[in-house]
């Protein structure tokens, strides 16, 4: 058997080492390339360790690199980005909770087909849905703001929620609910007392595919929110593509680990329940 | 006796319009958002709306012009080649990164961890470290000039014939952990007892995994297949920080086009009716497939 070929284990071995490097190259290119000097980036390797390790291009990513038109760095946007993405999870998973007992618990006549017609807003390429809401918000004075942004997230993020919660609470046992319709307990006492207790765990999935969604999204940030409001990832993208002067590559690198710094963050933290979302997600598609 | 009552018949009458008004804000707001936008692009896409919308029917003038914008079909082939191969190579790597994790391996946990996090990142994230690496001047392909390979060149980032390419790299590291994930998943999911029988029947652990274990996965790759043609068609970010569509218009996708002929060339009839072509590529392509995810899964 495979297990005993010891030859079959040792490829098997190097094959998935080899995959981890193709995986951590990048990460560590861009950590070394940001603690670089731009000398040592035109003369060295680009595998090779810094000849001085140096944090000027992470102060100067933070607080002083040009995107656009502004020299701010990218402390304005990341407050933008929570600013934006807080709100946005909060409200979305709450809707989500609450969409998701009705759906499961509170099935009436029609609840199935209503259910589905949510649905079908996860699908949608979200493309066509750009021109009518860049029109309302500007009707709402909601352009370029991040209260704005709050709105679009909440609205286009409540369908995956809601299938979240849905699909967690269809696993609980009728009979709970049941027993304590009988015992007089109402709509909200059920939630609140019998279901609130036990959804910690898709609360937790529900709440990092939410926030790594919002913060990560470019699209929604580079129609709705333009200059001073954008998120963190279109200011990266002006950062790394508008082409004005000497090209700091290290800046532009500390740059984006800023950005990838709080999602990275939270999947180091909470991984498991990270993937868990992942592929419950998946089973919508 | 009859207040305690009369209070149950007040709980039965809210419990019976309470679930219906807790569910209406999210239906009004689908309805509007999802439904009525989609309407309100497809009438538009029907207008001769330049820089300001205009709500006359104009017939399929758009259309026309979208369709003779050889722009468009750069773009359409493009997304045809990198969501093709994209698609391939994930689900090749996912694929024979499940098969490997799943022999037992020491440090999984640690591996898969490694595997994943490109999923956590930001597309523009990604693109700008693929960018980097890709730089002709300052990146592998110096690292391969240096070892002593002096002619090598690779230059595909600011090649117009290679730059898509770039795309499909990029795009595979970001996310064929993910496929791996949902494969071992399904791997994990299989009843043990159907490879015992096997293995006391003198199968080889190849033969296991080709002709048993894989054939079974069917579900999964299914709905794999799902998330990565909506992944790729509508792919954005990454595009635009990796190549921005370029050089020239090389490496353009439909979804810059879009953004570019609705948002920054005030093209709004052309960029609608675009929007339109992706949603009725999205519903061509995932409607068959959910339609074999159903029914594969009912015949495990």
């Amino acid at each position: 058997m495979f297990k005993n070929l010891t030859v079959g284990r040792a490829l098997v071995y190097a094959a998935l080492l080899l995959m981890a490097i193709y995986y951590l190259l990048p990460l560590y290119v861009m950590l070394t390339t940001s603690f670089k000097s731009l000398d040592d980036i035109r003369e060295g390797n680009m595998l090779a360790l810094p000849q001085l390790w140096q944090g000027g291009a992470w102060s100067k990513a933070w607080a002083e690199a040009c995107t656009g038109v502004e020299c701010n760095g990218m402390q304005g946007f990341f407050w933008n980005s929570i600013k934006m993405t807080l709100p946005a999870v909060a409200i979305s998973t709450l809707l989500g909770a609450v969409n998701g007992y009705v759906v499961s618990m509170w099935r009436f006549k029609g609840s199935d087909a209503l259910f589905t017609m949510l649905l079908v807003g996860c699908f949608i390429p979200f493309q066509v849905v750009l021109l009518p809401m860049a029109q309302l918000l500007g009707l709402l004075g909601l352009a370029n703001t991040t209260a704005g942004l709050v709105l679009v997230h909440v609205v286009y993020g409540t369908a995956f929620t809601t299938l979240f919660f849905r699909n967690f609470y269809i696993t609980v046992p009728d009979e709970l609910v049941k027993a304590a319709r009988i015992d007089g307990a109402g709509f909200w006492t059920i939630f609140l007392r019998i279901l609130l207790p036990i959804s910690g765990p898709i609360f937790v999935v529900c709440i990092i595919w939410q926030f790594t969604q919002i913060w990560n999204d470019f699209l929604f940030g580079v129609v709705f929110a333009a200059g001073e409001s954008q998120p963190i990832t279109v200011a990266l993208n002006n950062l790394v593509n508008t082409s004005t002067g000497v090209k700091e590559y290290n800046v532009d690198m500390a740059a984006a680990i800023i950005a990838a710094l709080p999602t990275l963050f939270v999947y180091m933290v909470a991984g498991r329940y990270f993937v868990r979302g992942l592929t419950a997600g998946a089973v919508k598609g | 006796m009859s207040g305690s009552s009369s209070q149950g018949s007040l709980h039965a009458l809210a419990d019976r319009w309470l679930p219906k008004l807790v569910l209406s804000p999210t239906l009004a707001a689908s309805l509007i958002f999802v439904y009525g936008f989609i309407a309100w692009t497809g009438w538009l896409s029907f207008t001769e709306s330049r820089l300001m919308p205009r709500y006359e029917w104009a017939g399929f003038v758009q259309y026309q012009a979208l369709f003779e914008n050889e722009r468009w079909w750069t773009t359409a082939a493009n997304l045809g080649i990198f969501g093709g191969l994209f698609i391939l190579f994930c689900l090749l790597v996912g694929l024979l990164m499940a098969v490997l994790l799943d022999q037992k391996i020491r440090a999984e946990g640690a591996l898969r961890t490694v595997y994943l996090y490109p999923m956590a990142l930001s597309f523009v994230v990604t693109g700008t470290a693929w960018k980097w690496m890709l730089n002709p001047d300052m990146g592998l392909q110096k690292v391969v000039v240096d070892l002593g390979f002096t002619d090598f060149t690779f230059d595909w980032l600011v090649n117009p014939d290679m730059a898509i390419y770039t795309v499909v790299i990029a795009g595979v590291w970001q996310s064929s952990g993910f496929v791996m994930a949902l494969f071992l998943a399904g791997l994990r999911g299989i009843d043990d007892s159907i490879i015992k029988a096997a293995q006391v029947d003198g199968a080889s652990l190849p033969t296991i995994y080709r002709r048993i274990l894989i054939p079974s996965l069917r579900p999964v790759f299914f709905s794999v297949l799902l998330i990565l043609s909506h992944i790729a068609i509508k792919s954005f970010d990454l595009v635009m920080a990796l190549t921005g569509g370029g050089p020239g218009n090389s490496s353009d996708v439909p979804a810059i086009f879009m953004y570019q002929f609705a948002f920054t060339r005030g093209q709004l009839g052309v960029g609608a009716a675009s929007a339109m072509m992706m949603l009725i590529t999205i519903v061509a392509v995932l409607v068959p497939l959910m339609y074999m995810e159903t029914r594969s899964a009912k015949r495990v």
